[in-house]
């Protein structure tokens, strides 16, 4: 540092060879890292590079294993959340840190100094709410809020207690575009104040939009230090990924053929108060159609592929056909064997069972679809290994499966490989249907395309595929038709070349084709 | 007449009441005791020994709920340091509680006790129809309802009230605020325990002043049911008490009368009603699925293993 750069350029935050290790395994690996007062620093990589990890050491919840960390220049040991709120470091985590069964002003009032009121907390609240354009309100209980509320209870929180640094961990993840539009006024609000921010994310476009610097990890490293704006997306892909993202192909739309699951009149209530109603929910997806449905988080996707699945069947058994069978009130076994197949959200505990080897997901998702090939001896249901191994095998070969050892428990997998053993689990068997709820949620970009690719193959090989997805980067990619759910309705299909972001946007919104007054959408 | 089954009706539902008050704090930080039937009884035993070695009811009132608090500590450091599983360690808390209980008032079978004495407001006492029941009882009774208040204020009104609500829905995040879970979770521990082993010390002082093996008699499970019952609200603690303990003494009045009017129903039908009651309840609660979720604690029965 020179002198004629002036004393602001003491960097509010530095860190230096910063390494947490987890056994023997380095989540950060000797990280130096510099944030000046009032600009926006981007922190990009991968799930699993590290980034969560870095700042969870910031911010006091995890203890370095070694290096240091200054504050304005002064070396500082960051023992604790609250420690970190001292110096003046606010954080707004990617899985909120919230209370469901307490309010507003009860969750705030949790991260402040005890001796203030709650009433004067609600107070505060509110006039900051509105002051960076954040609507709240501070008696309602978070259950009953949408993410996107969440997310502003978290940022209010932050702000109160006037920080100097604010950390963000992948803040647009869950919101609209039109909400993310305005969570970048506020931040641009607080640098104008002086304060500087730090911005997680793994979204190319919008760190390109708004950060003024971007620091780069993988594999816990620090792989580059750079100005997005002088960046292409696909330059700071590369120094994320380490090598170029194979691009997913799509021909020109093939005709489409007979309807292979259509959906009429599904309307299912909520199991329990947290849940969705899912509200006259119809559509029809044809042979050779990608059907992709976009919606922000919680507006009833979960809900739609449970109905969808089978996993939960519901009342009215005409309210579902696949290929041309009512199955609405039969199980998934059923489904399965009308050649259906479907791949739920969560990985572990849901799609497979962390503990188990591969070979036993195999079977435990398709012992009933494909009794024949892996069972014998008739009722005894004799597991044939030789059979589950080798197709365990081809599904690891066909989907590139990174694996150590021939058959590993599904849990020492990564999230990327893992997800694509369970995607090549249904593919295998050639579904004439296949449903998926977020295909590569949480997955890096690599295995993302490959997972991508393979749902339009198979739509182009003459199957029908649903693919629910909160990534509309995803879903322009391998989307025929588009649809948008929200608040447990689900819009009409629109081709996706006629879709721009700005409408997908308006229809996450909850604004409908019926009542497109704008006001409406303020109204709820 | 009238008067009277008052009275009883409120002696069989204090330690009810104690006893759940303090599960029910313990609950709200996220931690299942089911140990409560043990830690009573060892309140109970404590009370009446210590009661019987010096001759004050009131030195026996604080064993017990020394007893029962210290007793909980056990369950603490194998459930909150240690890690073990709640319910396993809760069912041993009961199991070691009845025989450790056997053994401390051992040679004190038989003894006649001595009885916690009321404390009579004057006036108060004096108003018709309520004012005996109401002013003229015994220390405990005062001090479940002081209880009643009191935990309603701290966990709703005072902000360490509101931490031990926010851990008990979500600890990882309560963790990450700061907040200490683990120690507030030993304090909520202690708390139940405390009041588990002073309604113990109800029992053997107030209700039936001597020392039999057992004299709990499953009362601790019923506190364990009222807490459930209540949604986790003290004043719903209160009333679910008082119900229990009016349900609990009406069969042993309609037993009575069924034997005087000549009709025979066995006695082991009409003494499992406050049981059946519990169920019935349980199911006419458990309805309202809102409610309960609201208030259940989230994190309720599972360990916190701060990542570091």
């Amino acid at each position: 540092m020179t002198l004629s750069e002036g004393p602001t350029t003491v960097p509010l935050l530095s860190v230096r060879g910063l390494t947490k290790l987890f056994g023997s395994f380095a989540a950060c690996n000797a990280i130096d890292l510099d944030i000046a007062p009032g600009e926006i620093h981007a922190l990009l990589g991968e799930n699993g590079a590290g980034k969560s990890t870095l700042v969870k050491m910031l911010f006091g919840v995890l203890q370095p294993s070694a290096g240091q960390i200054l504050w304005q220049g002064a070396p500082v040991t960051i023992a604790s959340p609250g420690e970190a709120r001292q110096l003046g470091i606010g954080m707004v985590f990617q899985h909120f840190s919230l209370f469901e069964a307490l309010t507003v002003a009860e969750n705030i009032a949790l991260s402040l100094d005890p001796k203030i009121s709650l009433a004067r907390i609600s107070d505060e609240a509110a006039s900051l709410s509105k002051a960076y354009g954040l609507p709240l309100d501070p008696k309602a209980h978070v259950a009953d809020l949408s993410v996107g509320e969440r997310q502003r209870i978290e940022i209010v929180r932050a702000l109160l207690q006037n920080p100097r640094l604010i950390i963000l961990d992948e803040p647009t993840s869950v919101l609209t575009p039109q909400e993310a539009d305005r969570l970048f006024e506020t931040l641009f609000k607080l640098k104008a104040e002086g304060r500087s921010v730090l911005y997680i994310s793994h979204r190319l476009e919008e760190v390109r939009r708004i950060c003024d610097r971007a620091t780069v990890l993988r594999h816990g490293k620090v792989t580059g230090a750079c100005d997005p704006k002088q960046e292409t997306p696909a330059s700071l892909a590369r120094m994320m990924v380490g090598s170029d993202v194979a691009e997913v192909h799509r021909d020109n739309a093939a005709a489409l053929g007979d309807i292979r699951i259509e959906v009429s009149n599904l309307s299912v209530p909520a199991r329990t108060p947290f849940a969705v109603s899912l509200k006259n929910v119809a559509m029809k997806v044809r042979a050779g159609e990608v059907l992709a449905i976009a919606g922000v988080a919680g507006n009833g996707q979960g809900e739609l592929f449970d109905a969808l699945s089978g996993e939960y069947p519901v009342a009215a058994d005409e309210a579902i056909r696949i290929r041309g069978k009512a199955v609405g009130r039969t199980g998934i076994n059923g489904r399965r064997l009308l050649g259906a197949g479907f791949v739920p959200e969560e990985r572990h505990g849901h799609a497979a069972v962390s503990a188990m080897v591969l070979s036993d997901n195999l079977l435990l998702a398709r012992s009933q679809s494909d009794k024949k090939a892996f069972l014998s001896g008739g009722a005894f249901s004799v597991i044939r290994f030789d059979a589950i191994r080798s197709a365990t095998r081809r599904i690891c070969e066909a989907m590139d499966v990174r694996k150590s050892g021939e058959d590993p428990q599904a849990g020492s997998l990564s999230g990327g490989n893992l997800q694509k053993f369970i995607v090549g689990r249904e593919l295998d068997r050639q579904p004439s249907v296949l449903v998926v709820n977020q295909p590569t949620w949480g997955v890096d970009a690599g295995a993302a395309s490959r997972i991508r690719q393979a749902l339009i193959d198979l739509a182009k090989s003459g199957s029908a595929v649903v693919v629910i997805s909160q990534d509309l980067d995803e879903i322009f990619e391998v989307a025929t038709n588009i649809a948008v759910i929200s608040e447990g309705r689900l819009s009409e299909p629109h081709p996706a070349g006629t879709l721009t972001l700005e409408r997908i946007g308006l229809l996450m919104g909850g604004i409908h084709e019926s009542h497109s007054n704008p006001e409406a959408a303020h109204a709820h | 007449m009238f008067e009277a089954i008052l009275l009883t009706v409120i002696t069989a539902s204090t330690p009810l009441v104690l006893a759940a008050l303090g599960e029910l704090v313990t609950e709200r930080s996220g931690v299942l005791n089911l140990g409560v039937e043990g830690m009573m009884i060892m309140g109970a035993a404590c009370a009446f020994v210590a009661a019987q070695l010096t001759g004050s009811p009131y030195i026996g009132l604080l064993a017990g709920i020394l007893g029962g608090g210290v007793f909980s500590l056990l369950f603490g450091l194998l459930t909150l340091t240690l890690v073990a599983n709640q319910v396993a360690t809760g069912l041993a808390l009961t199991i070691l509680g009845l025989g450790l209980s056997g053994q401390i008032g051992e040679a004190f079978v038989g003894q006649p006790g001595i009885k916690l004495q009321p404390i009579v407001f004057p006036l108060l006492s004096d108003i018709p129809f309520f004012g005996r029941v109401l002013f003229a009882q015994d220390l405990t009774f005062y001090l479940s309802v002081v209880l009643v208040i009191g935990i309603n204020w701290f966990l709703f009104r005072s902000r360490t009230g509101l931490k031990l609500r926010a851990i008990g829905d979500n600890h990882a995040s309560a963790h990450a605020l700061g907040i200490n879970v683990i120690r507030t979770r030993y304090l909520a521990v202690m708390f139940g325990g405390a009041c588990a082993g002073l309604a113990g010390a109800q029992l053997s002082l107030v209700y039936t002043p001597q020392w039999v093996e057992n004299m709990s008699a499953g009362r601790g499970w019923i506190a364990l049911a009222l807490v459930v019952f209540a949604s986790w609200r003290p004043w719903r603690v209160l009333a679910g008490g008082y119900l229990f303990g009016a349900v609990g003494i009406g069969q042993l009045h309609a037993q009575i009368l069924a034997q005087n009017l000549g009709i025979v129903i066995p006695s082991q039908f009409l003494s499992a009603l406050p049981y059946a009651a519990t169920i019935v309840v349980l199911i006419i609660i458990s309805h309202n699925r809102r409610t309960t979720l609201i208030n259940t604690p989230a994190s309720l029965g599972k360990p916190f293993v701060p990542d570091r």
